[in-house]
């Protein structure tokens, strides 16, 4: 949670609407750039099905947990906030695990007991503590759809990655046909570190050749 | 700790009223979060019910090599054994499957036991021709990711059932053999199964719930197993 304590400055800034919704997605994407919630992302990456299930459970108890702690931040004093908030977070993990039973017990299967464990993200509370907590609802539920749907692609991007070259399939579907020699070990948990690594370097050479860019128009300006 | 017990005991009515909105929060969230999980568990609780008759259905077939279709048995109080609709919840309950001429391939029948983390419910497959366990299929397990889920992966281990001696002792009351858990690659008898080395409680469940499981159930169907069977034209011998 280190990383989303350091954040705090700049979201206690007051911004229009959208920044609230679009920082999740890119500026502080919770996966590429604050490397948060790292156990179910390297854990469930494996399919492209599985990733968006779990990004979508995630994306949900965020939303959800960010508007409840959100509406209920004047009400509860700051010593119990904490209890306050996980019990929030546990109650909406619960219903998502009664959901995806009711939608595909295959999938629940699969996911296994990382749905449960969606309650220790530190993602989650750490919206919730440093975002929901001192901010209006609609601000927090703008914030928390934003993370959740940025949380939800970078784990799709991985587990994409990961079963196409691990399984050579994509939902599930050949793409590649019968010829391709899967590289079994993207689908396994040494895979989901080589994924991750691979983002990761795109994402901060995007964000280097940015940096570049901008210098160069500041000093031809 | 002198200090501690001093700002632990509310002093003036500040404090007090202090506890009482902590009190009040918590207790409050904790109501409203505990009505809430109510109503989803209740409104979910059909649907969820139904989708696992629907996989134990599947299972059924998986266990038994060869089944096409599939009924229920229930154990009676005299013993035998009554037809009972497949969706049923009900208790004592096993799966007969039947190839595409109505022969009977065998019984499928559940067995849970507590896992590493959980309880693991599965379905065995049981041929009265070979007198042995034909096939497993987990159908619910909450096992570690990586290791212990690897009761249901593990090509090696599931090897195990391929053809898992459970042939009765003369007389038929019980196994000549208890199923044996031993150590990985250390099994030499028909009815012994190799563990998993990484999932040792979790493979040594396995055979431990499947010993229980066969020990009740295997005596009591093979006794009675002339009511499972079919004739052509899927008409149940004993109705």
């Amino acid at each position: 949670m280190g990383s989303s304590m350091a954040i705090d400055a700049s979201d206690i800034r007051t911004s229009p609407g959208s920044d609230e919704f679009l920082k999740g997605i890119w500026q502080q994407n919770p996966i590429f750039v604050q490397v948060l919630g790292m156990c179910p992302v390297l854990a469930v990456s494996n399919t492209a099905k599985n990733a968006l299930a779990m990004g979508l459970a995630t994306a949900f108890v965020l939303l959800m947990s960010n508007m409840v702690v959100s509406s209920i931040r004047n009400y509860v004093p700051r010593q119990v906030r904490i209890v306050t908030f996980i019990l929030v977070i546990a109650t909406f993990v619960t219903v998502v695990d009664y959901l995806i039973q009711a939608i595909d017990l295959e999938l629940h299967k699969s996911l296994g007991s990382f749905i449960s464990l969606i309650v220790v993200n530190c993602l989650i509370l750490g919206r919730a503590e440093a975002f929901a907590s001192r901010n209006t609802v609609s601000r927090s539920a703008l914030d928390g759809l934003g993370m959740g749907v940025g949380f939800c692609m970078a784990l799709l991007c991985l587990g994409a990655v990961r079963e196409l070259l691990g399984n050579g399939s994509l939902f599930g579907m050949a793409i590649f046909g019968d010829r391709f020699q899967p590289w079994v070990v993207m689908v396994l948990p040494a895979g989901g570190f080589f994924a991750l690594a691979a983002w990761l370097l795109l994402f901060s050479w995007i964000a280097q050749v940015r940096a570049r860019r901008v210098k160069i128009e500041e000093a031809t300006s | 700790m002198s200090e501690s017990s001093i700002t632990a005991v509310p002093e003036s009515g500040s404090d007090q009223a202090q506890v009482w909105q902590m009190y009040r929060a918590v207790v409050g969230v904790g109501i409203a979060c505990a009505l809430v999980i109510v109503i989803v568990y209740e409104v979910t609780r059909p649907i969820i019910q139904r989708n696992r008759i629907e996989l134990r259905k599947q299972a059924v077939l998986d266990v038994l090599p060869g089944a096409e279709g599939s009924a229920a048995f229930q154990l009676t109080d005299s013993g035998s054994f009554a037809s009972v609709s497949v969706d049923s919840d009900a208790e004592n309950v096993v799966f007969a499957g039947y190839d595409e001429d109505n022969v009977l391939v065998g019984l499928a029948i559940e067995a849970q036991g507590m896992g590493y983390q959980d309880v693991i419910r599965l379905v065995y497959g049981y041929s009265f021709e070979s007198q042995a366990i034909i096939g497993i299929s987990v159908l619910e397990s909450r096992e570690t990711p990586g290791l212990g889920d690897r009761i249901e992966t593990d090509e090696q281990f599931l090897r195990n059932f391929e053809s898992l001696d459970v042939r009765l002792a003369d007389g038929g009351g019980q196994l000549a053999h208890p199923i044996e858990f031993v150590k990985p690659d250390e099994k030499t008898a028909a009815w012994q199964i190799d563990g998993i080395s990484g999932a040792t409680i979790s493979s040594r469940a396995v055979a431990q719930m499947l010993n229980e499981s066969a020990t009740w159930w295997i005596p009591r169907v093979w006794k009675h197993q002339a009511d499972f069977l079919r004739d052509r034209n899927g008409q149940q011998h004993g109705n």
